[in-house]
């Protein structure tokens, strides 16, 4: 008998193995675990922040302070967490092993991009240390080109260098779907998490460029006083907002269409059945990736565009609700004549289903001209946001690190803390950002440290929920690396899934992935809800 | 199923047949082109947005960029896209080292065209044409505002396509030692294909930015 | 502590628009969240593991539930695009009656120019039902003037003027507060909209010293920063004639046209080379950095309001001067 190859994690147990390996899965390790650094550093930053809002007054830290506080926080939330979140951890682990391919097209490319996000967090975490930026995620012009006194152009270099590890994983995963596929894998064979990886990679490669280039002009603004943004020298702030916002709408999309993927994969394996609705899903993650393109004045209603643009936009806003709004019908019926096991990725699947659901609808409101005049830049939008961005993608991650682990690790995560997690987290949540909803309506501003005292109770409401929202995070950090070490060790499927990841790769896979290339005979989400299950 | 060789040159490991490879590697470097295409078309964006608010002043002020200096730019980085086309071709062919000869005047015209925006850089900052720093601006009697928005996108512009044409010149003499030392194996000519590639279009970008720096005013 | 608001008081004809549309999203919202919440609960009961349910042919696909479901969304979107910008449209409509104020966002302050003189920092007194139109610019970054009772919000920029219209109805002191983040202090650039009886408000003016009108301002200004060196039929120098400008159609040396609005007559001082009259040599001098934003608004008033200039304007039709007045 042929001796057993060892597991990727086994294959090599030096430093220089590891900093210096081209295979996908220990490069999506060590982005794990660079991204799960960078949202603690989030996370504490707005327990500050939840901290200081308990009261009204401005008392537990100065001002300049607060507006570093939050600006840190979207900054490395936005960049430096949900967007690679989970492309370069699941998607870099998964894309290969789900096409049957022995790694991405571009291995090497793969490795620099990490080193292309650790260098670009470097900075920005350099800029925290000599004493931060107070701009918001957004740099407004003028304020962060002329007036902020603080570290916005390291910060933007940091964010510009972490741009290229975007582009150039994108890069990867497009060309590896498109060239590396198994025989027999056609694209309507593909698990709908390819799909969701590849419209986002889309999305990835074409507008990030446009981040570069806004964060090149406005460092060459601020540094070299050029005159583009600034009225006294003939240039408009406005160009600022269109430039910036033509990326960081569809950037919105990057960081929820891996979730939708997860979720599309979590739902079918628990459910015993196939997804409702292949096609349309798939198309509508495309439909998403190309609309997203044409919304971005949509954050400028009360900005100064013109009323075509307006109108333009809101039309335009609302029609990127509906594909959205298929996978969300979609995803409904897919329990329907399913056999359920509520098991923790299903509870954080369903948990997306309805968290991202008031968010989308919450969306609808934003949308609306007659409304957004009124909530634009209030806690209303954070609250929108976060419900999508925090309810919705970290769910998606959460069940979809809780569904592959078996498969990363080779170990079993405890189930009964893995629901106790998400249940917890599902809870707090709600606590911490549904006051929001009603602190916006009633007209309390976003990025205000002081606020007038009738806005008191709802934000103690919010911020008691964050401290339970914390342990829904803390939890699973404990016991996932506990697993590690003691959890049960994991069969190749201890899930039953369908899928050449579960099918043919072990647990923690070898190196090369599969032992010869597996060959595909038949659609995706093979399930049988007639039969029952025995999971591991 | 196919036989993948035990060993080929040039075929890496997670490849199975070089065609593959060498899809792989196209498909890649057009998708990062149309990144390119992105970073420079925001910019593009902008100056028409400008261009259509201020015409009458970017039309006054475009008169003081360096004609002969562009246009003689123009042709050097089109006669390197044919150079570099040509090496192209003969390492399709396997000629690697025809391939090679012509890399040649395809970094030289590279170099040159730098060289010769230096200078113009240079005339302008020394004609008080550079909107920077608070420096001293000589709009030649076209509105202070707008004038120095054309300028501003034009030292941006051409200062990014510079960069860009720098690593193009690096990558070429690079692909040149490789060349040299035969380190480009026989069945693979993609990395001369893909340079070529970014060559072109670095070589385009100007085409755009050409006119409307050089040729606005009539 | 338990008697806080859980919903912004309606002070303004626009904010009862805006909660229409905010209220039947809410209902939406709730059909759609019963609706999905209900039917997912109801499957993952009825399909649970343990329970014995028929699951035969199950259904992967089914081309016209999907079209029901695209359909239904296209509905409701289409609805309430429509719906959300007819109600916007309906409360930013200019009017003609409306009473122009002034309003300079500064880092971090709001001040206020009445056309009679009188000057306010972060506060703005305004009679009851009367419709309001606010002139606003920054001098320095974006800020954005926000009354929640009102629903009405409009981002200050610094090198142009934003205007915003509204009509209170009821009187009372309403908070206002700036909804751009704009530095340090964005917290605490906040300010009160007192809403007084049409009586009330003019014994208010009456009684505000002033030390003279913006028109007055503005002649004076006028005169001391040389405008009148040219602009004055007596001049040497051949420039553009100011009577009735305000609302007029201009034609420029490129050949377009446009209506001198306020933002034209801005330019016009800070950038003259931005728009040349037709017929006339570029040789205004720029303002820019000796004019602040406040002068320029009195400059504005007096250009637009100074008899002596507008004898002849009383000529120009109406129509134009709304377009003007954006």
């Amino acid at each position: 008998m042929a001796p057993t190859l060892k597991n990727y994690l086994q294959d090599g147990s030096t430093l220089r193995s590891w900093f210096l390996s081209t295979d996908h899965k220990r490069i999506a390790i060590l982005y794990l675990l660079s991204i799960t650094f960078f949202f603690m550093i989030g996370g504490t930053v707005v327990g500050l922040i939840r901290l200081e809002l308990l009261s009204p007054a401005g008392d537990v830290v100065s001002s300049d302070t607060y507006n570093r506080l939050f600006t840190i926080h979207g900054v490395i939330m936005v960049w430096f967490f949900l967007i690679p979140s989970i492309p370069v951890t699941l998607g870099n682990f998964l894309l290969p092993l789900m096409l049957g391919a022995k790694d991405l097209a571009f291995p090497r490319l793969n490795l620099l991009s990490w080193y292309l996000f650790i260098g670009g967090g470097i900075f920005t975490l350099v800029a925290v240390v000599v004493g931060g930026v107070d701009t918001g995620w957004t740099f407004y012009t003028p304020y962060s080109s002329t007036f902020a006194n603080s570290a916005v152009i390291t910060v933007a270099a940091g964010v510009f260098i972490t741009g290229f590890s975007t582009i150039a994983t994108s890069i990867n995963f497009i060309v590896t779907t498109h060239t590396m596929r198994a025989r027999g894998l056609t694209w309507f064979r593909l698990p709908i998490f390819v799909w969701s990886l590849y419209a986002t990679s889309i999305i990835m490669v074409l507008a990030t460029p446009v981040l570069a280039i806004t964060l090149v002009l406005l460092a060459v603004e601020r540094g070299l006083q050029i005159g583009i943004f600034d009225p006294s020298l003939g240039g408009d702030p406005l160009l600022f907002q269109h430039l910036f916002w033509f990326y960081s709408h569809p950037a919105v999309y990057i960081m929820i269409l891996p979730g939708m993927g997860v979720v599309t994969e979590v739902i079918p394996c628990f459910a015993r059945r196939p997804i409702f609705g292949y096609k349309p899903i798939a198309y509508s993650s495309i439909a998403i990736a190309i609309l997203g393109f044409l919304v971005w004045g949509h954050h400028m209603f009360v900005a100064g565009e013109s009323i075509y643009a307006m109108l333009m936009f809101s039309f335009l806003s609302y029609a990127v609700a509906i594909p959205s709004g298929i996978k969300i019908f979609n995803w409904t019926v897919t329990l329907y004549k399913g056999r359920i096991y509520m098991k923790t990725p299903m509870i954080y699947a369903l948990g997306f289903l309805g968290l991202f659901t008031i968010g989308g609808l919450t969306g609808l409101f934003v949308a609306a001209l007659a409304v957004d005049i009124h909530v634009h830049d209030t806690y209303f939008v954070v609250a929108h946001f976060h419900y999508i961005m925090v309810g919705g993608m970290v769910s998606a991650l959460m069940g979809g690190l809780h569904f592959w682990w078996p498969k990363m690790t080779g170990r079993l995560y405890p189930e009964f803390l893995g629901q106790v997690s998400a249940w917890t987290m599902f809870l707090g949540f709600n606590l911490t950002f549904f006051p929001q909803f009603l602190l916006g309506y009633l007209g309390m501003p976003r990025r205000y440290h002081t606020y007038p005292a009738e806005f008191q109770v709802l934000n103690v409401m919010s911020s008691l929920g964050a401290s339970i929202l914390a342990v829904g995070y803390i939890l699973p950090f404990f016991y996932l690396v506990w697993s590690l070490r003691w959890g049960k060790k994991a069969a190749r499927n201890p899930w039953r899934a369908t899928g050449l990841e579960w099918e043919y790769a072990d647990s923690p896979p070898i190196k090369t992935n599969f032992e010869s290339p597996p060959i595909v005979h038949g659609p995706a989400y093979d399930y049988d809800p007639q039969k029952e299950v025995n999971f591991d | 199923m196919t036989e993948r060789p035990a060993y080929s040159p040039g075929l890496a490991h997670h490849f199975e047949t070089h065609a593959q490879q060498h899809r792989a590697a196209t498909l890649g470097i057009w998708l990062f082109l149309g990144s390119e295409i992105m970073l420079f078309g925001g910019m593009f964006m902008g100056y028409t947005i400008y261009r259509i608010l201020y015409a009458t002043a970017f039309e006054q002020i475009a008169a003081h960029t360096h004609f002969w200096f562009g246009t003689i730019n123009t042709a050097l980085l089109l006669t390197s896209s044919l150079t570099m086309a040509m090496a192209v071709h003969h390492a399709r062919a396997q000629n690697y080292q025809k391939s090679g000869r012509w890399l040649v005047p395809t970094a030289v015209l590279g170099v040159a065209f730098l060289a010769l925006k230096v200078v113009e850089w240079y005339l302008e900052y020394r004609e008080n044409l550079v909107p920077i720093l608070g420096w001293n601006f000589d709009a030649h009697g076209v509105a202070q505002g707008p004038a120095r928005l054309f300028m501003g996108f034009y030292f941006v512009m051409t200062g990014l396509h510079a960069i860009h044409l720098s690593i193009g010149v690096c990558l070429v003499v690079g692909l040149m030692v490789l060349l040299r030392r035969d380190k480009i194996a026989r069945e693979n000519p993609s990395k001369v294909e893909i340079i070529g590639l970014y060559w072109h279009l670095v070589d385009i970008i100007w085409i755009f930015a050409y006119p409307i720096f050089y040729l606005v005013s009539a | 502590m338990w008697d806080f608001p859980l919903f912004p008081e309606q002070a303004s004809t626009a904010a009862r628009h805006v909660d229409q549309v905010y209220f039947a999203l809410i209902a939406l919202s709730i059909f759609f969240i019963f609706s999905i919440g209900g039917a997912a609960l109801y499957f993952m009961t009825h399909y649970h593991f343990r329970r014995d349910a028929d699951r035969r042919n199950v259904p992967k696909s089914n081309w016209k539930l999907e079209v029901i479901f695209i359909g239904s969304a296209v509905v409701v979107s289409t609805f309430f695009f429509f719906w959300g910008a007819y109600k916007y449209l309906k409360i930013s409509q200019a009017t003609d009656d409306a009473l122009e104020l002034f309003v300079l966002g500064k880092q971090w302050m709001w001040k206020v120019q009445y056309p009679e003189g009188q000057r306010e920092i972060n506060r703005l007194h305004i009679p009851v039902n009367q419709p309001i139109m606010l002139r606003l610019t920054s001098q320095d970054v974006i800020h954005s003037f926000y009354v929640p009772a009102f629903r009405v919000k409009q981002d200050v920029v610094p090198g142009r003027y934003t205007t915003l219209w509204f009509e209170a109805t009821k009187t009372g002191t309403f908070k206002l507060e700036c909804a751009e983040y704009c530095g340090t202090d964005h917290s605490r650039m906040l300010g009160e909209v007192v809403v007084m009886s049409a009586p009330d408000f003019a014994r208010w003016l009456a009684n505000r010293p002033v030390q003279s009108t913006m028109v007055a301002q503005g002649e004076r200004i006028f005169a001391r920063a040389g405008c009148s060196g040219c602009h004055t039929a007596a001049s040497a120098v051949h420039a553009p004639d100011l009577q009735g400008l305000f609302g007029r159609r201009v034609a420029l040396s490129t050949g377009e046209t446009l209506v001198a609005d306020a933002s034209y007559i801005r330019d016009s001082i800070l950038l003259p080379k931005k728009h040349v009259v037709a017929g006339y040599a570029p040789i205004m001098p720029s303002f820019e950095g000796q004019l602040s934003e406040q002068e320029i608004f009195a400059l504005l008033e007096f250009i637009k309001f100074e008899p002596a200039l507008n004898d002849a304007a009383n000529a120009s039709p109406n129509t134009e001067k709304n377009d003007a007045n954006k």
